[in-house]
């Protein structure tokens, strides 16, 4: 198994509050792994550390045998931002074409990541014009377009309706088997089972990190919701 | 080069997309100039020196307001974060908007500066082209200057906050309202630092001088100067990381 990316002791602070304590983890190449916590358990912070864009305490991250952030990762990684990034006064078009042109790619490419997406009908559309769900599918495309090698994407399929969330995981799936490496984060446990591996993520701790099967016949229960729940406890006990 | 011109281009479009604002940008110091030109009216030397300054602090002014939200709005929607992900280089971004504000201000001026020559006798020694020149130079100074600001406030609020403290003393300073040479010594000392002190000197020389002076072209460098300077510090202060 070809590792990815791999964080070690990673300490992150963000304000005075301590997000990430030592954070520890590896991701295979060609894989995709679900990124699984509450709201401010540090799954964006993990994410922007992987990036490249946050600012940290101490302890590595090394993506693609790089360290985060190097100029040369930045033409093989996507990031998809958990609140929508386009320009809101350009249609859905000119915003991937744009980011086509950074990777030095042309209209075919932009064109083809808003059919992937389900937007090719509102592609001359203005965002701001879009609903909820058009919206993020717009920054999915944008995050999409370069054809990274690695995609961070930020909770891609909130608000958006059951059959297109199928679809888009079909894609990530299918992005996945053609070589590219995902992290997807996510409230939502009904996902974790596409993925390869799940993290689950608490308070800046890993409390799993193993494959949805694996979670669920350590917790002993067929439901990951409750799964997570089993683990958290599990773990609470034995620090009291 | 492929990054700034599609960068460039970009910001182009999202203007487009705002017809009003472009309005705004063309008919704003049409009006004011229009104004001023009725307040001085059988005082034509004064419409002459007063108008021909303006020319040159309407771009500033607006262009400086113009950039300074901008490029708050690239920081607060997240794309500016996202940016940072991709292959764009930092000084990419700054300039791109340098020029395409710039385009914006070749055309505010042009307008500006046709009317005042041809409806309101603006008269100039030098040729009206050199005007609308320093003109566009004072723009960019602007944008270069509130893309730098820009970093220093979170909000719009606080952005706009910023005009009075850059703007205003330099357009009290800048000999519109007393000739630099009959200030208190301190005060000629903190104009001659400012920018816009030059620039509207180079206005004055096109104002007075059939051809282009000597000291008009050193001006002009100043200011150029002072761009690239307030360019390069806009780009020392975007951060691929953050906290």
């Amino acid at each position: 198994m070809e590792t990815a990316i791999e964080v070690n002791d990673l300490v992150v602070h963000r304000g005075k509050r301590e997000v990430l304590h030592g954070f520890n983890c590896r991701i295979a190449r060609g894989s995709v792994t679900g990124l699984l916590g509450p709201s401010g358990s540090g799954k964006t912070t993990l994410m922007r550390a992987i990036v490249g864009v946050q600012i940290v305490k101490s302890g590595t991250v090394t993506v693609l045998g790089q360290p985060a952030g190097s100029p040369d990762l930045r033409r093989r990684i996507g990031y998809l931002t958990q609140a929508p990034s386009v320009y809101l006064d350009l249609t859905v078009q000119e915003n991937t074409r744009y980011f086509a042109s950074l990777y030095g790619l042309g209209a075919a490419a932009a064109d083809r990541a808003i059919a992937d997406v389900g937007l090719a009908d509102a592609a001359r559309q203005l965002i701001a014009t879009l609903s909820g769900g058009q919206l993020s599918r717009a920054s999915l495309a944008c995050a999409l377009v370069g054809q990274p090698e690695v995609l961070v994407l930020d909770e891609p399929t909130v608000g958006q309706d059951p059959v297109l969330r199928d679809e888009l995981w079909r894609q990530f799936r299918q992005l996945a088997a053609g070589g590219a490496t995902l992290l997807v984060s996510s409230h939502v446990m009904d996902e974790a089972r596409r993925c390869d591996r799940l993290l689950l993520i608490r308070d800046g701790q890993l409390i799993a990190d193993d494959t949805p099967a694996a979670v669920k016949t350590a917790a002993s229960t067929d439901d990951l919701d409750d799964a997570f729940l089993t683990l958290i406890r599990e773990r609470e006990g034995a620090l009291a | 080069m492929r990054i700034l011109a599609s960068t460039t281009n970009r910001i182009l479009r999202q203007l487009r997309h705002d017809r009003r604002t472009i309005g705004l940008l063309v008919v704003v110091p049409v009006m004011l100039l229009t104004l001023l030109y009725f307040m001085f009216d059988k005082q034509e030397p004064v419409f002459d020196r007063i108008g021909l300054i303006m020319l040159g602090v309407f771009p500033f002014v607006i262009m400086f307001l113009i950039t300074s939200i901008a490029m708050l709005r690239e920081r607060t929607s997240g794309t500016l974060e996202r940016l940072l992900t991709t292959p764009l280089v930092k000084v990419d971004l700054l300039f791109a908007y340098g020029i395409a504000f710039g385009i914006a201000a070749a055309v505010q001026a042009s307008v500006a500066a046709g009317v005042s020559v041809w409806f309101f006798d603006l008269e100039t020694a030098g040729p009206p082209g050199l005007v609308v020149l320093i003109a566009i130079a004072n723009a960019v100074l602007g944008v270069a200057l509130g893309l730098f600001c820009s970093a220093f406030a979170r909000t719009e609020f606080q952005a706009v906050q910023f005009m009075p403290i850059v703007v205003l003393p330099q357009a009290l300073l800048c000999g519109l309202f007393v000739p630099r040479d009959q200030m208190a010594g301190w005060l000629e000392a903190i104009s001659n630092v400012l920018p816009m002190s030059y620039a509207v000197e180079a206005l004055q020389e096109v104002g007075s001088h059939a051809d282009p002076t000597a000291t008009m072209w050193r001006d002009l460098a100043i200011v150029a100067g002072c761009i690239v300077v307030a360019l390069v510090l806009g780009a020392a202060t975007l951060r691929r990381r953050s906290a």
